[in-house]
């Protein structure tokens, strides 16, 4: 089933490229020491790169919802208000324990339901609300006199940089825990092999 | 000719806004502070101070010429003008001008051999007395002895040049506005170092522009808003507030890491005063949030645990859900 066009593939690979950039760069600077540690990249590297990267992924990021906007690919992330806590649980359970029964999956993926619910709130969380956080929040690190001085008795560039580094965290968690799920599809390796196809593999009891 | 013209007025130009300086010089944006500083304060010595300050408090004087027999205007020489303000605020606001200099500069004309007289130096007054062991005047003066300042002393370099006597006023311990002190205290760098016609007196060095010589510095302008030309281009020395020990400019810090870590360098140099007062909410380096944000030294211990915490778990139930699956199989 051909579910994955260019467009998303090409998006998907190149936000993975990035975030991983992002992910050692700004470890890098958050975590840098005067000695320069093997695995961190230097400040003044890692400060290039980190603000290089994240351009790009800003602009990956703009395509990546104009192509929601004016594509079919946008239906996918609506997340519909009936049976959506069941369904959840549903999903949860599955992953939990369904999945090492062997039962069937709950939400097996189709043409028109490409993500189940527990993927779908997550995506919703990490791709329209962490994401713009940590892309405006970027930009007033990367531009500090457009980010207020003080905001409730506390330094505007402190909490920016809060927000900056919290979604950052999360949105790392997420992409590991996203790469592990990717590994329950019919084999560990299909879903990884229908994102550079664009084509599904059918399912026997997985993601 | 016109082309260079139009450079060094664009490079001043682009200093000024960088810097954040006035266009007439390196004149500090302090005429808000003159006011209520020279309206708070009342020399003792004032009605006497006013008999130099009538003809050195402007660049116009007025005196009567017994031998011509009437009233004769003239110009002051720039460097014998006084700012009356900046020195009613100054650290020497409390001396009559006869202190310091010659008590025969009353009478007018003034002798000519005075020009002669040798200027106190900083040691001469604040070296070896209790009242000062505090600021450790010696230190200060062992610092600077390795400057690289030291070597134009034949030139004319003294402590003067930095601190002007009728104008310097210690900003780093009293100010309450940091980024007004990194401001007044790059201004005293700058009024030699972007200014030829200040330069060429003491130096042969062809003109250096500033703006160029820092290009490999990220954020060029943030920087130079928010740190002290000292903070990089001194030895940090811990007995004394203020590196007095200027470096050649190949020693001067270029790693970033060396204030962007845990171990800030800026917690010797610019925050060293405010240190102690260091918030307590889970930062290290907390002091500089209260002014600054300086990344990689500015970070909370309590994300720190409480992000590793949660990536430890996130990858224990990974290897919960892999055992399992590889159990199930």
């Amino acid at each position: 089933m051909y579910l994955y066009p260019i467009w998303v593939r090409l998006w998907h690979l190149l936000n993975a490229v990035l975030f991983l950039v992002l992910i050692v760069t700004g470890i890098s600077m958050q975590y840098t020491d005067k000695q320069d540690y093997i695995l961190v990249v230097g400040f003044a590297r890692a400060v290039k790169w980190h603000n290089i990267a994240a351009i790009l992924l800003t602009i990956n990021y703009v395509f990546f919802v104009t192509g929601n906007i004016f594509t079919g690919n946008g239906r996918y992330y609506r997340i519909q208000r009936k049976d959506f806590l069941v369904n959840l649980i549903k999903q949860f359970k599955y992953y939990a324990w369904g999945i090492f029964k062997g039962e069937k999956h709950p939400f097996p993926v189709t043409l028109e339901r490409k993500f189940n619910p527990l993927q779908k709130l997550t995506y919703v969380l990490s791709m329209y609300i962490a994401f713009p956080l940590l892309i405006i929040s970027g930009f007033g690190l990367l531009f500090p006199e457009i980010v207020i001085n003080r905001f409730i008795g506390i330094s505007g560039i402190v909490l920016t940089d809060i927000v900056h580094i919290t979604m950052g965290f999360f949105l790392s968690v997420f992409m590991i825990i996203h790469i592990y799920t990717c590994t329950l599809g019919s084999s560990p390796l299909s879903l990884f092999r229908s994102m550079l196809s664009g084509y599904h593999e059918s399912e026997n009891h997985n993601n | 000719m016109n082309l260079t013209v139009v450079r060094c007025f664009l490079f001043l130009l682009h200093i000024s806004l960088v810097f954040n300086i006035s266009a007439s010089g390196l004149d500090l944006d302090s005429k808000k502070t003159d006011k209520q500083d020279s309206i708070a304060f009342k020399s003792p010595f004032y009605e006497d101070n006013e008999r130099c300050f009538k003809c050195h408090g402007q660049n116009r004087y007025e005196y009567t010429n017994e031998n011509l027999g009437r009233q004769v205007k003239a110009l002051m020489f720039s460097e014998r003008v006084i700012d009356r303000n900046k020195f009613y605020q100054s650290n020497h606001k409390n001396f009559s001008c006869t202190d310091c200099h010659s008590s025969e500069y009353v009478n007018f004309p003034h002798p000519g051999e005075l020009r002669m007289d040798q200027m106190y130096n900083c040691l001469d007054c604040h070296g070896n007395d209790e009242k000062f062991a505090q600021f450790h005047f010696e230190e200060i003066d062992t610092d600077y002895q390795q400057s690289v300042h030291v070597k134009l002393e034949e030139e004319g370099f003294s402590c003067w040049k930095c601190h002007g006597p009728h104008d310097y006023k210690i900003s780093i311990r009293n100010s309450s506005n940091l980024k007004e002190t990194i401001l007044y205290d790059n201004n005293i760098c700058l009024r030699c170092h972007s200014n030829y016609d200040q330069f060429q007196l003491l130096s042969e060095k062809e003109e250096i522009n500033i703006l160029q010589k820092h290009d490999w510095l990220p954020n060029q302008e943030s920087h130079f808003k928010n740190v002290r030309c000292i903070e990089c281009h001194t030895q940090v020395n811990d007995t004394i507030l203020v590196a007095h020990h200027i470096r050649a400019k190949e020693e001067a810090v270029k790693k970033c890491n060396e204030c962007h870590s845990r171990n800030s360098l800026l917690m010797s140099s610019l925050y060293k005063f405010q240190s102690k007062e260091q918030r307590k909410d889970g930062f290290f380096n907390g002091i500089i949030l209260n002014q600054s944000y300086v990344i990689g030294a500015n970070r909370n211990e309590y994300l720190n645990v409480i992000s590793l915490v949660v990536f430890c778990i996130v990858l224990l139930i990974i290897g919960i859900h892999i055992y399992f699956r590889l159990k199930s199989k």
